[in-house]
């Protein structure tokens, strides 16, 4: 358990203009773990997950200040490469997004471009391994050619998670992965984000509080750009040591 | 038992009137679209209707006389083939003595006949040697007088073609022919001959000049300024800069050429080369405008997905944006290059609107183009080049039709629905 953590975040403050949307996050997340983000609507769960692959560079009113480390290098450092960051920090939208391309080619996209493929083989054995890890392999192997985007909205989702590990990323970052989805669409992505913790260190941003129970092993809940507390998933629903995480997780504020 | 509060009937009093409502608006709408399709019928119909003359040519039958006195076999281009035509047109009416008369007899065949009868024998050398009957083309008179255009009953002294005249052609033998002539040669003028080819040449070689001008320039200026570019005081100045230009009368841009391409570059005046720079100066805010909206129109999702992947903004922007945005770029870079073929004003100011009969053979060559040719036979008085601008104006349309047509076959080809 005393691991030296993969992601340290220090001091982390996030401001949209002068809007301050995130005050001096302290949060470390250790490596092949499960780690869920809680709390109430615009507490700035997001703007968090944004941070740690820099898409908030997106975003031209955004500023941040303090220190996010990976496996020990600090991202935010003048001769950090954005790509070579998010090559190793994949993220999953909150809404599905694959390409419009065939669902072969939405797979194979992040390898290409980072060079970790060559041969139609080689391809081949990625579309393949990364589709039965997303547990879509056996839906879709026959139509590989067809566009993604005609697929049912948790077969995107899983198609975007194929997407996302294809490449072999150190960490994946998950904003809402199963909002728009049914039940079974949930359960089977949450039995995946179990399997691919093995291999990959996850931190998911969550609504429902029994998902955050059921799959992550850390919880830490934010309220109106604070961090307040955070922990083994089992203390912090068992024995909240704030009251403003009491109140939430019982259903009072929200 | 029936709930009084819920019903779900049909014919209830503000249901009613919100469905005559909708019917008002269906109607006026189909109205507004009968009335556009009305003139548009009108329109094109009635420049049809104009124009199909042009598509007919009156031929005149002469018998020759090619024996070796006239014609020697061995240096064929050095005999005098007007005087053949001449002398053939004699011997039909030996009537005609008077030297008046004589050239009233030479007025009903067209000025071109020694050159279409040297072609013939050019030809088919075998004619030569005895008298033979071959076709040449009537004057534009005689032409009018066979398409009805010439009125028999008025006085003659109020008609091109005196009553002479007339009873020569009818004791001729003429025919009335498909006028190839009309789409193989340039303009000349005597309309009988005029055609089109030059100007539809020097048109397409601009176009082709303004494509490869303006469609990467735009393009990329388009893409540059929607996906890279930093937004702030310089982007607004330079959208509003270029929003003006879309809106600049199009002769400006002419006068920019002329003063530029022409006098501090010395680039060739009247060549498609500079008529398509012009045109591309023009074009270029169209394209640029169409193409920064269906960037816009491409959903953020699919940048963030790209770019979370590792992309960088260069490949987010070639693998995934522009891809989407293509077939808007087709339409705007078509609405682009059908402004520019219809456009006049800017081809005069740098002298494309010059009398040009040869077929320009390369884009430093004098030419002219669709529209400057319609604006000159428009203004030319003989009766016959009415109906070659109506000609020409379909000519127009039916390159405008296929442009269009290769627009939408491209556009439905890199479509991607989602
Ligand atoms: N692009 C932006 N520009 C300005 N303000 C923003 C932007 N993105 C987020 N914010 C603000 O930052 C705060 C945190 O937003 P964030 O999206 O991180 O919340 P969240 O916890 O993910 O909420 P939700 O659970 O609704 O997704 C909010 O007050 C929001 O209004
Ligand atoms: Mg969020």
């Amino acid at each position: 358990m005393q691991k030296t953590p993969i992601i340290t975040a220090k001091d982390v403050d996030v401001f949209y203009g002068a809007k301050q949307a995130l005050d001096k996050i302290t949060l470390d997340i250790p490596e092949h773990k499960v780690t869920s983000l809680i709390g109430p609507s615009g507490c700035g769960k997001t703007t968090f997950l944004r941070c740690i692959n820099r898409m908030n560079d997106l975003v031209d009113i955004c500023r941040v200040e303090g220190q996010i480390e990976i496996a020990g290098q600090d991202i935010y450092a003048p001769e950090v490469d954005v790509v070579a960051l998010r090559a190793h920090v994949g993220m999953v939208f909150q809404k599905p997004n694959p390409f419009p391309k065939s669902i072969f080619d939405n797979v194979v996209y992040g390898p290409k471009i980072h060079g970790l493929v060559k041969t139609k083989d080689d391809m081949e054995e990625v579309v393949e391994w990364s589709l039965r890890k997303a547990g879509l392999w056996e839906e879709v192997k026959d139509r590989l050619t067809e566009t993604a985007t005609g697929l049912s909205g948790g077969q995107q989702q899983r198609l975007c998670i194929a997407r996302a590990i294809a490449v072999k990323p150190k960490v994946i970052l998950m904003d809402e992965p199963c909002s728009a989805l049914d039940p079974i669409a949930t359960a089977i992505i949450e039995e995946l984000i179990d399997e691919l913790r093995k291999k990959f260190t996850i931190i998911i941003v969550t609504h429902s509080m029994q998902q955050a129970a059921r799959v992550s092993q850390r919880t830490a809940f934010f309220h109106m750009g604070n961090l307040v507390e955070s922990g083994a998933t089992k203390t912090l629903f068992t024995s909240p040591q704030d009251e403003r995480t009491q109140n939430y997780i019982t259903g009072r504020i929200g | 038992m029936t709930n009084t509060e819920v019903n779900f009937l049909k014919g209830q009093k503000h249901l009613t009137r919100r469905y005559r409502a909708e019917q008002r608006f269906q109607w006026m709408g189909r109205a507004a679209i009968a009335v556009s399709l009305t003139f548009l019928v009108f329109m094109v119909s009635s420049i049809f209707w104009q124009g199909k003359g042009a598509l007919i040519t009156t031929k005149i039958a002469l018998t020759v006389d090619l024996s070796a006195e006239m014609i020697d076999p061995a240096n064929i281009k050095g005999a005098s083939f007007d005087k053949i035509i001449k002398l053939a047109l004699r011997a039909e009416f030996p009537e005609a003595t008077k030297r008046k008369q004589k050239k009233k007899l030479y007025a009903l065949v067209s000025s071109d006949a020694g050159f279409q009868l040297r072609d013939q024998i050019l030809e088919n050398p075998a004619l030569l040697g005895a008298n033979q009957t071959i076709w040449v083309s009537a004057s534009d008179d005689v032409d009018m007088l066979m398409k009805g255009h010439i009125d028999r009953d008025k006085p003659q002294s109020r008609r091109r073609l005196d009553d002479q005249q007339i009873s020569w052609i009818d004791a001729l033998s003429v025919k009335q022919v498909f006028n190839t002539g009309f789409f193989t040669n340039g303009d000349s003028r005597e309309p009988e001959l005029a055609g089109i080819l030059s100007a539809l040449v020097g048109s397409a070689l601009s176009l082709l000049i303004c494509f490869a001008l303006s469609f990467p320039i735009g393009i990329m200026s388009a893409i540059y300024l929607e996906e890279f570019a930093k937004k702030g005081r310089w982007s607004d100045l330079i959208e509003i800069n270029i929003n003006n230009l879309a809106a600049v009368p199009s002769i400006v841009f002419g006068l920019l050429g002329l003063s530029i391409f022409l006098n501090i570059f010395g680039l060739p005046r009247s060549s498609p080369l500079v008529g398509g720079m012009v045109l591309s100066l023009m074009t270029l805010p169209t394209i640029i405008i169409a193409a920064r909206a269906s960037l816009r129109a491409v959903p953020p999702s699919i940048r963030e997905a790209a770019l979370g992947m590792g992309a960088s903004p260069v490949q987010a922007t070639f693998h995934h944006v522009a891809p989407l945005a293509l077939p808007g770029f087709l339409t705007g870079t078509i609405v682009g290059m059908a402004q520019a073929l219809g456009e006049t004003a800017p081809l005069l100011m740098i002298g494309m609107v010059a009398f040009i009969v040869d077929i320009p053979g390369s884009i430093l060559e004098p030419a002219t183009a669709l529209p400057v040719q319609i604006f000159l036979w428009a203004d030319s008085p003989e009766r016959a080049f009415l109906e070659k601008t109506s000609a020409a104006i379909i000519a127009l349309l039916v390159f405008l039709v296929l442009m269009n047509i290769i627009a939408i076959i491209l556009r439905k080809k890199y479509e991607i629905r989602f």
